[in-house]
């Protein structure tokens, strides 16, 4: 038997999973606490889904254990389902089956009683959004009212557990809103939330963060903390011509990376006392038109260009 | 709590209902099937284009022409006037049948030798040539038959009575063997096992597709529940398809019925279950719906052909017979054809019965075992 602290929700030790001769997934541990919202964050094909499906118990790994709210998830698959509740990316919503008669299908599959149902899904849907479509088909939703539909079947039944695949990728900003605002309504109720995604502002909301990279951890913490751990000072540069003043610190000595932020270009320097009148001089020598270099306060995106690396994104 | 398994028929039902073209899909091609089957599937050649060739012109060779015109199987659409023409009539289509009479013909005959018959087939058709030969060969005896009596008649010495053996053909069970009698119950399995294979390897394949599997299974659903409720919405709509036709066969084609409900009831069930075991194994095979579709237009064909559904099983080379005994639909055959017409009950059906049962048996546990792999 495995101890597992009472406040620990999941511990994943030593996870691996190989596709053919990807290793998709090379040996990641982490622990999420109870009541957390931990994500996931990486580029496509960083091992996100991957990592998601073996603990949903759909995918088998190759090494490792996972263990939610005590139970061994491949030694007890049937048990921890009953805990879990998975969204992936795209939630399987029965198109041609009413909002209503989708939500009553999930709630049967996962045994809730008729009142839990009831007043949970009108819950639900006023939180989402969603009361006055109960009647319509799933099929003739918007994006965005797909996928809250998808969160409101997959938390019918009370979860622990709670694991979201990217679930607001392709989602409005309204629709997003009400999103999280459900998320943090489950967290209050000590529900444990785990969430991959792409977005670095959605990063930004989550209490603990994995960085994700071809298939491995690289750094893990809160993103306070992240920010913290990102070697040297950032500094933002405001211009007409962001590609130019990229191109000209290219390559510059004590310039640790730059990242393209629309009109202005986020320069991650070692000392930013020194660097900046520098800098100022190079645009002038060069011609750039540029507004005076400020210091930035660096967003996720930052630490994980910075940390991770993919500098290359722009 | 309604339960998991009620729930995923309630949804199936649902789903079927709310399908517009579903019930379109599920009753007009029964309808076509059994009109052309009904009326069109004939083995019975009418009509046949003839183009004759009288060289003899004489009263016997007017006589045995006239033979041929009596029946309605020949149409003669040419008198030739020579060899030529007879040639062109069959090249260029205008007949399938050309019947060239000798000079000399009426001779032969009164003089009690045997009358040479010149009869051009085009065996494109060969099926079609075949049967306008038996005709022929029918009508020239027949013909034969009554000129020996006649000159016996006329006592001209010359000619022996007919001697040898004399058919009397006594068909039971469809006296006049009519060929609707033989399909229509034949369309009833056919077409049963086009509609519940598909509509049950569709019906999977769309939950993979669309994403809904994988979040059934991550629900507390076990496999044999889903299974159930994926297979017995189109078991039931099988059912739904075989008293369909089976009504319209005996009220519209006046096909007979005359053996027992009970028995037609066991064997369609044992061959529901097949169908839906080897909808679901195909399933198994398909990521999407068109590659269902794909296999499933694939794999049918040779399942008709090699049922006996048209074509005699007895006829086929060994290595195909054998292929026959897994098809459930031979054995199905079997049992509808001889409830409907023969009348007989388990005591003479018990081995197509017990190898449905067996079929049914290894399709449906096959099946849900590799189902149950493929959601890995």
């Amino acid at each position: 038997m495995m101890a597992t602290p009472a406040d620990t929700a999941i511990r994943v030790q030593g996870l691996s999973k190989s596709f053919g001769s990807v290793r998709a997934v090379a040996s990641i541990s982490f622990d999420v606490v109870r009541g957390e919202i931990f994500g996931l964050v990486g580029p496509d094909g960083a091992g996100k889904t991957t990592t998601m499906r073996m603990l949903a118990a759909v995918l088998q790994s190759d090494e490792g254990e996972i263990i939610i709210d005590g139970v061994n998830v491949a030694a007890e698959p049937e048990r921890v389902k009953r805990r879990l509740s998975y969204m992936p990316q795209r939630f399987g919503l029965y198109d041609d089956l009413t909002v209503s008669e989708n939500i009553f299908f999930y709630a049967e599959l996962f045994g809730v009683s008729r009142t839990e149902r009831t007043t949970r899904s009108e819950t639900l849907l006023n939180a989402a959004g969603l009361l006055s479509f109960r009647r319509r088909l799933a099929g003739q939703l918007s994006g965005g009212m797909k996928q809250k539909l998808g969160l409101v079947c997959a938390l019918i039944h009370t979860p622990k557990v709670l694991l979201l695949d990217e679930p607001t990728t392709g989602v409005d900003p309204v629709s997003r809103r009400d999103f999280w605002a459900i998320l943090y309504d489950l967290r209050e109720s000590g529900v444990t939330i785990v969430l991959s995604t792409a977005y670095m502002d959605e990063a930004e909301r989550c209490s603990r963060l994995a960085l994700l990279h071809a298939g491995s951890i690289r750094y893990c913490d809160t993103p306070a903390r992240l920010k913290e751990a990102m070697p040297g000072a950032l500094l933002s540069v405001s211009a007409a011509d962001p590609r130019g003043v990229r191109e000209a610190l290219a390559g510059k000595p004590g310039v640790l990376g730059t990242l393209l932020m629309g009109d202005r270009v986020h320069v991650r320097v070692d000392d930013a006392g020194n660097r900046i009148p520098e800098l100022q001089a190079l645009f002038e020598q060069r011609g750039i038109a540029t507004a005076p270099i400020e210091r930035a306060e660096p967003g996720i995106e930052d630490v994980f260009v910075a940390l991770v690396g993919g500098g290359s994104r722009s | 709590m309604f339960g998991r398994l009620s729930v995923m028929l309630f949804k199936e039902f649902i789903q079927l209902r709310r399908d517009r073209w579903m019930m379109f899909r599920l009753i007009v091609p029964l309808f076509i099937q059994m009109v052309v089957f009904g009326y069109a599937a004939t083995f019975t050649v009418h009509h046949v284009a003839t183009a004759v060739l009288d060289l003899d012109q004489s009263q016997a060779s007017r006589s045995l022409i006239s033979h041929f015109v009596a029946t309605s199987r020949f149409d003669i659409v040419d008198m030739a006037r020579n060899q030529r023409q007879i040639t062109r009539d069959i090249v260029h289509d205008r007949a399938v049948v050309a019947i060239v009479i000798h000079a000399g013909f009426s001779q032969d005959l009164e003089s009690g030798r045997a009358a040479p018959l010149q009869v051009i087939v085009d065996g494109t058709n060969s099926n079609t040539a075949l049967i306008a030969l038996g005709y022929l060969s029918q009508i020239t005896s027949q013909f034969s038959a009554e000129w020996a009596a006649r000159a016996i008649s006329l006592n001209v010495s010359a000619v022996r009575p007919e001697t040898g053996i004399r058919l009397e053909p006594l068909p039971w069970f469809n006296e006049g063997l009519n060929e609707r009698w033989f399909f229509i119950p034949g369309v009833i399995g056919t077409l049963t096992l086009l509609q519940v294979v598909s509509l049950t390897a569709f019906a999977v394949v769309r939950e993979r597709e669309v994403g809904t599997l994988e979040q059934i299974m991550v629900s507390p659903i076990r496999p044999f529940e889903f299974i159930l409720g994926k297979t017995v919405p189109f078991f039931l709509i099988g059912f739904g398809d075989i008293a369909l036709v089976t009504a319209f066969g005996l009220l519209w084609f006046r096909v007979p019925f005359v053996g027992d409900p009970l028995v037609m009831l066991g064997g369609s069930s044992l061959f529901l279950m097949a169908a839906v075991g080897m909808g679901l194994l195909l399933s198994t095979f398909s990521r999407t719906q068109q590659q269902a579709f794909a296999l499933n237009f694939f794999l049918l064909n040779p399942f008709f052909i090699l049922s006996g559904f048209a074509f005699p099983i007895a006829a086929m080379p060994r290595f195909l017979q054998w292929f026959t005994m897994i098809n459930p639909l031979r054995y199905f055959l079997v049992v509808i054809r001889a409830v409907f017409l023969k009348g007989v009950g388990v005591d003479v059906l018990w081995p197509q019965l017990l190898a449905l049962a067996a079929l049914a048996g290894v399709m449906l546990t096959v099946s849900v075992l590799r189902f149950r792999k493929s959601l890995e």
